[in-house]
Parts: structure tokens; C-alpha cells; sequence
């Protein structure tokens, strides 16, 4: 089959790879209908993840059809049409009977990586690591999909890929960031980023009920998808985002603040600098200008939410104000399995319909133009969706937004 | 050697380390930090047998005995503690069916049970070759505790212990696996070392992992055998 496969620091390629096999009872295979690229893949592709192997299949965000089920699995069965968490998870362990699924205890047969790093290891995750299991991902013709009892949930005839897709990572993890927020009536939320995890967090806030939301990004047509949603919009090239918080917010700062950025955050000035020449020497792993303006800008008593990624270490942290202002912060990996059915609801609802994100749908071949086009931020391009049995021709060049 | 506690310890003291012992292996400490330089092995057959002189079915010298009960300076031990949410009862009879063992202990060939308390073990070594030695639970509390050493003539003298404990809150059954062994030198003694890995406590670390995938999870996690790239 084809498969995008990373091989080292940009550089990904499309290659010939053997089709994947049950290995274990619990397994099922998928044919891979639709798989997007995620911001975390950038991660990836741009080498600040480490424990990648050359040839590992990347993709963590994928739907598709059951092929083949392993003999104990009850629930799927050939033809079922499914979405499928990126988070693997047993169904029975600790984390999992308490909605903590993205910390499962039993999915990463190389748990003593990340007990190394973090201290204990949380789940397994599709295409992202050694550290997070090695499992080879979904942008791919055919995917293993371990526990399959557990993670798919089959998605009813009338909704199209595009509109459930999401489901899989972005969405769970904006409506999770916005959720760790704990919204009250009457707050504030300031979301950093306006990529797809920002674009979910955005409209999450809202329909958990926040006053205001305030977005923060640079680039003009992912501001604009957010004032679109009703977001009051910061261009932090244009103004400085913290002081620009201060004056919107009548000199309180925002309740509630969002990091959906992660650890490949820009900036300007100083700190920028410092962090850029730090994280080229590895001599920190995150560049972290967005976690500590939040922190900054946050009202006292205030409550920060992490969704973007981190995966080592930051420097710089002003614990001294997180501690003096008497913040809270909240993160994690997506518990997609929990928001799964709720958030399948409100698509069949019409509260939302994800595809508006989608600026490409490309074939699985343009992978590696794709990612390139998704890291640069080129042709205004916000999500790409990879269609793996489609050819250039049956697709539409671009989807204008 | 002269000094050894065991010989000189008064009757009473005696019984008063045992318990002492006893209440370290049964407790929520840490094993090894309380053991050491006293060796686990003369521990759990003193424990078993009710005194620390070994009372073993081997019919020692003294000196061996003296030798086990106060223990040996270059024996590695590893201590590690894992929950499962499972029954003590469940965990235990799956793992004092020893037979099984191979199916989450990956340097394990075969265990082959002789009866009640004696076994025969086989395990994978580098370059095709086998290790093989046998091993008497000198310590078997059903639902609680199985305690073990290998016999006189073993390659590899290893001796341990493996512990069942409802955790608080209902989060299952914690188990502790405590190990001693004693590798020899030359290339045997290379052989185990890479048989038991550079760092032991990994080694029992993932095996525990996996015994716990297997008890909780229904099957072992794994990657192998899947597609890559070239
Ligand atoms: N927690 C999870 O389970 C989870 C799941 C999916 C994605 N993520 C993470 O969420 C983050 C965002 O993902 P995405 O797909 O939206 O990625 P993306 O790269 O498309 O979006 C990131 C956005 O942040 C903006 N940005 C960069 N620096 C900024 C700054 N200083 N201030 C404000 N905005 C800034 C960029 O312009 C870009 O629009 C990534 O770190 C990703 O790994 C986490
Ligand atoms: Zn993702
Ligand atoms: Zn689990």
C-alpha cells in the first residue's frame, strides 16, 4: 500500500510499504477513506519530537471502512464506516473508567520512553513517536487500528467525512481546551492561535457559554475565520497582544486563557530570539512565548488551558507570577473517547459543521507538498484533508474558504 | 564472615528481626532500602522456615548458609510495584500457574511445573543458546505472596518474590516483585547480563507492564509486524 512515511527532519515521502495485518485479537484494519494533517504533525516533521525512526507512518487523524476485525472484536464489523480516536486506549484500565483516556495505562508497549521522560507514560498514540508506542499512522491506504472494540465509533450514513472527520483530534481538543477552561457566565476567553485547535477552541468557548472571545494570531485569513465565528481578533504583528488583552478586557485581563500554539509558537523581540537560539541547540525543547504572555496577560485568580504541545522542556517560566496571581492551568492530550458521541450530536444537531476548516483536499501522493504548504502557511492553507483512493483529478484543486 | 549476625544474634533479637522482616515484606515500604546488605534470599527462607539459618531442602554446608543469610556484596536487586485492576485472587492464580509465565515474561522459553512447589525454567540466551535451572517457592500465601529460589546447582543463583496487596481506594491490587540475583563471571556471566538487560529494573518494569496489559487489556500491546518504510 501507500503510506506517508517521515524520514527524517522535513522530509516526508509517500512510499511502498506492506499492507498492515491483525496482530492482536483486539485489532481491526481500516481502509483509510479521508486523513488530515495535523499542527502536531508539524511537530514531527520539523524534528522536535524525539524517538521518530526513519520510515515510520505518520498520521493520527483518519476515518475510514472496517475491512478486517481480529477475532475479539464484538462491536465492528466489515463495512462499518468509522471515525477513530488518535488516542489509544485499553476501555479497563484506571485512566480509562475515569474518562482519562489519553493517560491509558495499557497501550504503549515502549512505556519505560516516556516513564523516562515524564515520569510515567500516558497513552498510545496513532503515528506519533516511539516514545507515544510507534504505531504506524493513518495517512496511509490501510491503518491497524488496535482495541478496536473501544476507540471507533461508527458514524451514521447522512454525514459526509468532511463534517466528521474532526472528531478524531481537533475538535475533541479545541471543545477539551475550552472545557479545562471552566467557562463561567459573563467571561472572557483569550485563545492564542488561530489554526485548527484554535478555530474549535473559538467556537467551544461559545457554545460553553463565554461572554467574549478575544483571538490571537498573525496571519489574516485564520483571523479572519475567527471573526467570522464572532471572535474580537488580536494581529500581534500589529500590537503588542498582551497590553492589547489589558486595555479589551478594562484593565482585568481575560479570565480564561488558551495556549493553542504549542511549542513552535513565533515572536518578536528578545524572548523570540532567546527561545529560537535555545530550541536550535536543543538546549530547550519548546519555545514557550505564548504560555508565558498567557500567563502574564491572565486576570488574577484566572485559569490557563494548554492544549498546544509541548514535548520536553521550556525555559523561562514565570512561575513567579502563576504562583503570585494565584492561576490554575489545565492540559493534556485529547480524552477524545469521552467527547466522541457528545460532539457527533451536535454536528447532527447543525450547532457546527467542521468542514468549514478544510482549504485542501488533496490526494495521498501531495503529501509531502502538503505538509509543506501547512507549516509555511501558503495558499491561506488551514487544513488539509488527504484522500487516499482519490486521484488529482476527482478532487477540486483547492476549496476556497 | 566470622562476625555474622546469624550466628551470634540471640534467640530473641533472632525472632525479633523476623518479624521485623516479615512486616517489611507484608508493608507498604520500600523492600530493598530495608534489606540492605542482608540478602534477600536468606531473608524469605528464613521467613518461610521460621529461623535465619537456612532450612532448605538442599542440606548446606554452614558456611553456605551463613553466606545466604547475611547476603553477598555484588548480587543485583530490583524492586518494582505496579497496580492492576484485578482481584489478588485473580492475579495471583494466574501467575502461580507458572506455566504461564512465559506468556508476558519475554526472556522465558518455558517454565515446566514438577509439582507443588519445585519448577524448571528455561530461558532465552543470546547466540541460540538456553539457561536452564530449577526453582523451589520456598514461600506460597495463596492470594498473597509466592516466594521462590533456585536451587544450589542453578547457573544463575536467583531468588525474589512476588506480593498481592488490595490498594487503597479501590483501585485494585498492587504488585511487588522484589529480585536478587547473583550473575557469575566469564561469559556466562556476559550471557546473563545481557539476558536480563542492562538496566534489570526495566526489565521487570516491562514485564509487569505487560502482565498487567494481559490482566487489564485482554491482550499484550505490540507493534511488531507492522508496515514501515524502507
Ligand atoms: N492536546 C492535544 O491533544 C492536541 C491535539 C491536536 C493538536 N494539538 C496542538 O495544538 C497546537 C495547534 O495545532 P494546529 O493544528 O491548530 O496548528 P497550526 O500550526 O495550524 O496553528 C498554530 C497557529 O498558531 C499561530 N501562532 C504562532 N505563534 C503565535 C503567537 N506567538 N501568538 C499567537 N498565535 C501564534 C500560527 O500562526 C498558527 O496559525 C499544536 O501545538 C498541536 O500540536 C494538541
Ligand atoms: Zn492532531
Ligand atoms: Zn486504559
Amino acid at each position: 500500500m501507500k503510506a506517508v512515511c517521515w524520514h527524517g527532519s522535513q522530509d516526508v515521502r509517500v512510499d511502498t510499504v506492506p499492507d498492515p495485518k491483525i496482530l492482536n485479537p483486539h485489532d481491526a484494519i481500516l481502509k483509510v477513506t479521508s486523513t488530515a494533517i495535523c499542527g502536531s504533525d508539524l511537530h514531527l516533521y520539523d524534528g522536535y519530537i524525539p524517538t521518530m525512526k526513519s520510515g515510520d507512518i505518520l498520521g493520527h487523524e483518519f476515518m475510514g471502512e472496517v475491512v478486517e476485525t481480529g477475532p475479539e472484536v464484538t462491536n465492528l464489523k466489515k463495512g462499518d464506516r468509522v471515525v477513530v480516536p488518535f488516542t489509544i486506549s485499553c476501555g479497563n484500565c484506571f485512566f480509562c473508567n475515569r474518562d482519562l483516556w489519553s493517560l491509558c495505562d495499557n497501550t504503549n508497549p515502549n512505556a519505560w520512553m516516556s516513564e523516562k521522560l515524564y515520569g510515567h507514560s500516558p497513552a498510545g498514540l496513532f503515528g506519533y513517536s516511539h516514545l507515544l508506542g510507534g504505531y504506524a499512522g493513518g495517512q496511509a491506504e490501510y491503518v491497524r487500528v488496535p482495541f478496536a472494540n473501544v476507540g471507533p465509533l461508527k458514524v451514521p450514513d447522512g454525514l459526509t467525512d468532511e463534517q466528521v472527520l474532526f472528531l478524531t483530534d481537533i475538535f475533541p481538543t479545541g471543545y477539551m481546551a475550552a472545557e479545562n477552561c471552566d467557562i463561567q457566565p459573563g467571561e472572557v476567553v483569550a485563545v492564542w492561535g488561530c489554526g485548527p485547535v484554535g478555530q474549535f477552541a473559538i467556537r467551544s468557548a461559545m457554545m460553553l457559554g463565554a461572554e467574549r472571545v478575544i483571538a490571537i494570531d498573525r496571519l489574516p485569513e485564520r483571523l479572519a475565520l475567527a471573526a467570522a465565528a464572532g471572535a474580537e481578533i488580536i494581529n500581534y504583528e500589529e500590537m503588542d497582544a498582551g497590553i492589547a488583552l489589558k486595555e479589551m478586557t478594562g484593565g482585568l485581563g481575560p479570565d480564561c486563557c488558551i495556549d493553542a500554539v504549542g511549542m513552535e509558537a513565533h515572536g518578536t523581540g528578545a524572548m523570540a530570539l532567546y527561545d529560537t537560539v535555545m530550541q536550535a541547540v536543543r538546549m530547550e525543547t519548546g519555545r514557550a512565548m505564548v504560555l508565558r504572555q498567557a500567563i502574564v496577560a491572565c486576570r488574577k485568580g484566572g485559569k490557563i488551558s494548554v492544549p498546544g504541545v509541548y514535548g520536553g522542556f521550556i525555559d523561562k517560566m514565570p512561575m513567579g507570577a502563576f504562583v503570585n496571581k494565584a492561576l490554575t492551568m489545565r492540559s493534556g492530550q485529547t480524552h477524545v473517547h469521552k467527547y466522541l458521541r457528545p460532539l457527533l450530536e451536535r454536528i447532527q444537531q447543525g450547532d457546527i459543521d467542521p468542514s468549514f476548516l478544510i482549504t485542501h483536499k488533496l490526494p495521498l501522493e501531495e503529501a509531502p507538498r502538503a505538509y509543506k504548504i501547512f507549516r509555511d502557511k501558503e495558499e491561506d492553507c488551514i487544513k488539509v484533508v488527504l484522500k487516499p483512493f482519490e486521484t488529482a483529478s476527482s478532487l477540486p484543486a483547492a476549496v476556497a474558504t | 564472615m566470622e562476625n555474622s549476625m546469624s550466628t551470634q544474634t540471640p534467640i530473641d533479637k533472632q525472632a525479633g528481626d523476623l518479624e521485623r522482616w516479615a512486616s517489611i515484606i507484608g508493608g507498604g515500604a520500600m523492600v530493598l532500602t530495608g534489606l540492605q546488605q542482608r540478602s534477600l534470599k536468606g531473608i524469605l527462607t528464613a521467613v518461610a522456615g521460621g529461623g535465619l539459618v537456612y532450612q532448605g531442602t538442599q542440606g548446606k554446608s554452614t558456611v553456605k548458609q551463613v553466606e545466604d543469610a547475611v547476603g553477598l556484596d555484588h548480587a543485583i536487586r530490583v524492586e518494582k510495584t505496579v497496580t492492576i485492576n484485578r482481584s489478588a485472587a485473580d492475579l495471583y492464580s494466574f501467575w502461580r500457574n507458572l506455566s504461564q509465565l512465559p506468556t508476558f515474561m519475554r526472556h522465558l522459553k518455558s517454565v515446566q511445573v514438577i509439582d507443588d512447589r519445585r519448577s524448571h525454567w528455561v530461558a532465552n540466551a543470546p547466540m541460540g543458546q538456553d539457561i536452564e535451572w530449577d526453582a523451589v517457592i520456598v514461600n506460597d500465601e495463596p492470594n498473597r505472596l509466592i516466594a521462590w529460589t533456585s536451587t544450589d546447582d542453578a547457573p544463575v543463583e536467583n531468588s525474589g518474590f512476588v506480593r498481592f496487596q488490595p490498594s487503597a481506594g479501590d483501585r485494585g491490587t498492587e504488585v511487588k516483585v522484589v529480585m536478587e540475583y547473583q550473575p557469575p563471571g566469564g561469559m556466562l556471566g556476559t550471557m546473563i547480563a545481557k539476558l536480563f538487560g542492562e538496566e534489570p529494573e526495566q526489565q521487570i518494569g516491562d514485564e509487569l507492564s505487560r502482565f498487567k496489559q494481559l490482566m487489564e487489556a485482554g491482550e499484550i500491546a505490540t507493534t511488531e509486524g507492522q508496515p514501515k518504510g524502507a
